[in-house]
């Protein structure tokens, strides 16, 4: 009886509690009997009869009420449970189990499998993201089958001083057309050997804003200078050496190795590099005059295979 | 007068005799892109370059080169800025300028006819001037409209007063300058083609078949038409096609039945214009071909394109490269010298009697302006000269060296 006027007290509808006092008892002992309730539990739950529910009250307010008082129940519950594994986990300190991870809707998702894996994207177009990392104020744009003799003019109105565009063959790429942009020569090369960032090993960080430095190597003629000038011109001729970025284009036997390194000077000799970037081979094939114009153009240098790999000792870059 | 000043001007009386004597051995001609005319010299595989500024320049950019009146003594250089130079290869000098007004774009086509200079540049205006270029820009006595787009005037060898024209969407015309003002000949484009398209026109270069009234023209779109103004027809009477890339220059050859074209990315083809069937190919060019010409009567042929380098082929038995020189910028014309001796044994003997005049130029200089240094300055030149040829290529320069030190 006294627990029965405890509980009466939370709730506090007196003409209610006179009311339901008769078969209060009745119902708070069966409830004691047929309730899980954990050990901490004050011992305040009278039984209920087993296999009773709240909702088979018909009294709306009296259910109403049984429903709040096992609500505040089972909220209490819930307190004291939380207190202890955190005083558990206090305890435990640094051996303590990971947290759970809560439960969402969103966690539950059921497989799609129609979803798309990010690490599935194209070499090409991860190629073409990483270069514009590696070139400042630079875009990328799909090309969506465009021809290029229609974008040129674009380009030239909007300022943008040259364009390359990468050619692929089944997912991997192997050209690269490189035009400088107010009526500048253009260049066709062959792409083979390219290395994505996640391919290089033991690599540094992401390239960071920093203008790199450029260095050209052993481009002798005066073919291999006018394409040494064509790629220094992507680069502003500003370079920060603060970020100690460096983009190589070293000419060997006509093939243009471009590696993109990081360096660091240990002490005044020794300097130490760390590759970031994509890498990649380049070979010349053609040079024209003008803008893009593979039909009517002017070339100035093509490469006959026939005629000029007669010789093994006679290169043209 | 110092030491230094006294060097110059005995450089610059060896260089300019010196330069005449070397002008007039070179076999061919080149117009650069950056306005400078180099003369190759093939016997001792030398080139010299002559401006009129002694500074490159890219707006005078030689576009259109011809002989000037007189056989191959004087030569007319076309430039960007619508300067039409006079050169002499005896002098080793530019000799004058005169400014040829009218119309936009480069001189497409240069002439020579009785005295006379006709010009034609891009927008189709084709003028006539009189012969006389030490005057002011006079008017010219004879304008016509070609029509836009021209890509080449040619003369006819045989009638100097007959001109051809044709170009980028320009059918070619023949004009009679001392006639009318309408064409003598037009030409009418082809019938449509098996999709029922227009055919466009595009003549990159024209020649006059000596021994006819033919026409032979090479287009855009690697076409090579022939034209007879005689027959009644006015579509070509023949057309034949090769490669895929436009072709820019053209020759005839020597022997009459054959013409050798070249494209832009380099190739050059001889094909027979009567059977207009291929008969054999050149190779050795890397970059477009901008000037072709063959000589009268040898079978060579010389070609400069932009790859920078002037190529000499021997046309038949057997075909192949014959000298290659680097030039170092890009060329777009040449003029090919059509003497028929091409080694120097004429000029020996001339030598010994060419010394004297030099000498006694150079000593009358000296004597002009100072008495003290006459007697020991021909000594040193013909320390100069003793040695051999090659010598005296390197004369002009290494001639200030050897004057000994003042008194």
């Amino acid at each position: 009886m006294a627990k029965a006027t405890v509980k009466s007290g939370g709730s506090g509808k007196k003409s209610l509690k006179r009311k339901a006092a008769m078969p209060e008892p009745q119902e708070a002992a069966v409830a004691g009997d047929g309730a899980t309730e954990g050990g901490v539990q004050p011992p305040k739950a009278t039984a209920f009869p087993p296999g009773f529910s709240i909702s088979e009250i018909k009294n709306k307010q009296r259910r109403h009420l049984m429903f709040t008082r096992w609500k505040q129940q089972q909220r209490k519950e819930k307190l004291t449970a939380k207190k202890k594994l955190k005083k558990e986990r206090e305890a435990l300190g640094d051996k303590a189990p990971p947290k759970p991870v809560p439960k969402t809707i969103d966690n539950q998702r059921v497989y799609d499998e129609t979803t798309v894996d990010p690490n599935d994207e194209e070499r090409t177009v991860r190629l073409c993201q990483q270069l514009s990392t590696v070139i400042p104020n630079s875009h990328v744009y799909y090309r969506r089958g465009l021809a290029l003799k229609k974008i040129i003019p674009q380009c030239i109105s909007r300022d943008f001083t040259d364009l390359i565009v990468i050619n692929e063959d089944r997912k991997t790429p192997n050209g690269l057309i490189l035009s400088h942009l107010p009526n500048g020569p253009t260049a066709h090369f062959k792409m083979s050997s390219v290395r994505l960032r996640k391919e290089i090993k033991r690599r540094g960080k992401d390239p960071t804003e920093h203008v790199p430095e450029i260095i050209l190597n052993n481009f002798t003629t005066r073919l291999g200078h006018s394409i040494g000038r064509m790629f220094a011109s992507l680069f502003p001729h500003n370079p920060q050496f603060i970020g100690r970025q460096v983009a190589t284009f070293h000419n060997q036997r006509d093939y243009i190795f471009f590696r993109f390194h990081r360096y660091i000077f240990k002490s005044e000799k020794k300097v130490g590099i760390q590759e970031l970037g994509p890498r990649f081979t380049l070979k010349l094939r053609s040079l024209q005059k003008g803008t893009f114009d593979s039909k009517y153009g002017e070339y100035e240098w093509v490469h006959k295979p026939r005629e000029m790999d007669t010789s093994r000792r006679k290169f043209h870059l | 007068m110092t030491h230094t000043e006294r060097r110059k001007c005995e450089k610059l009386a060896s260089g300019s005799a010196m330069a005449a004597a070397l002008a007039r051995r070179n076999h061919v001609w080149v117009g650069t892109e950056t306005g400078i005319l180099k003369g190759v010299d093939l016997q001792r595989k030398h080139a010299a370059n002559f401006t009129t500024t002694g500074k490159p320049q890219r707006e005078a950019a030689v576009s259109a080169l011809c002989w000037g009146a007189g056989g191959e003594t004087h030569i007319l250089v076309g430039c960007m800025d619508r300067t039409v130079r006079c050169f002499s290869t005896e002098e080793g000098a530019f000799q004058g300028q005169r400014r040829c007004p009218g119309g936009e774009g480069a001189f497409r086509g240069l002439a020579q006819a009785g005295g006379m200079l006709i010009t034609c540049v891009d927008s189709g205006v084709l003028r006539v001037w009189c012969g006389d270029d030490k005057e002011a820009p006079s008017d010219p006595l004879l304008e016509l409209r070609v029509g836009p787009g021209v890509c080449r005037m040619r003369q006819d060898p045989a009638r100097p007063h007959v001109v051809a024209t044709g170009g980028k969407e320009n059918a070619l015309k023949v004009w009679d300058l001392q006639g009318s003002k309408e064409p003598l000949f037009r030409a009418k484009n082809v019938r449509n083609d098996w999709l029922d398209l227009r055919v466009p026109i595009w003549d990159q270069d024209i020649h006059f078949i000596p021994g006819s009234q033919k026409l032979i023209t090479c287009t855009g779109y690697h076409q090579v038409r022939v034209y007879d103004p005689a027959s009644p027809q006015r579509r070509p009477v023949l057309e034949t096609t090769y490669g895929e890339y436009p072709l820019t220059a053209m020759s005839l050859t020597p022997g009459g039945n054959s013409i050798i074209v070249g494209n832009t990315h380099g190739q050059l083809a001889e094909i027979d214009f009567r059977q207009g069937r291929l008969l054999g190919c050149l190779k050795g060019l890397a970059g477009s071909v901008r000037g072709l010409q063959c000589h009268p009567s040898k079978p060579l042929l010389a070609s400069c394109g932009l790859d920078r380098v002037l190529r000499i082929h021997r046309i038949r038995n057997p075909r192949g490269l014959e000298h290659k020189v680097y030039l170092k910028s890009r060329l777009n014309c040449l003029l090919l010298s059509g003497r028929e001796n091409w080694e120097d044994e004429l000029e020996e003997p001339q030598k010994p009697s060419e010394e004297p005049p030099e000498d006694s130029d150079v000593d009358e200089l000296w004597a002009s302006l100072e008495a003290a240094a006459n007697g020991k300055l021909p000594r040193s030149d013909q320390t100069l000269r003793a040695p051999g040829a090659q010598k005296r290529n390197k004369c002009p320069r290494a001639g200030g060296l050897c004057v000994p030190s003042p008194q």
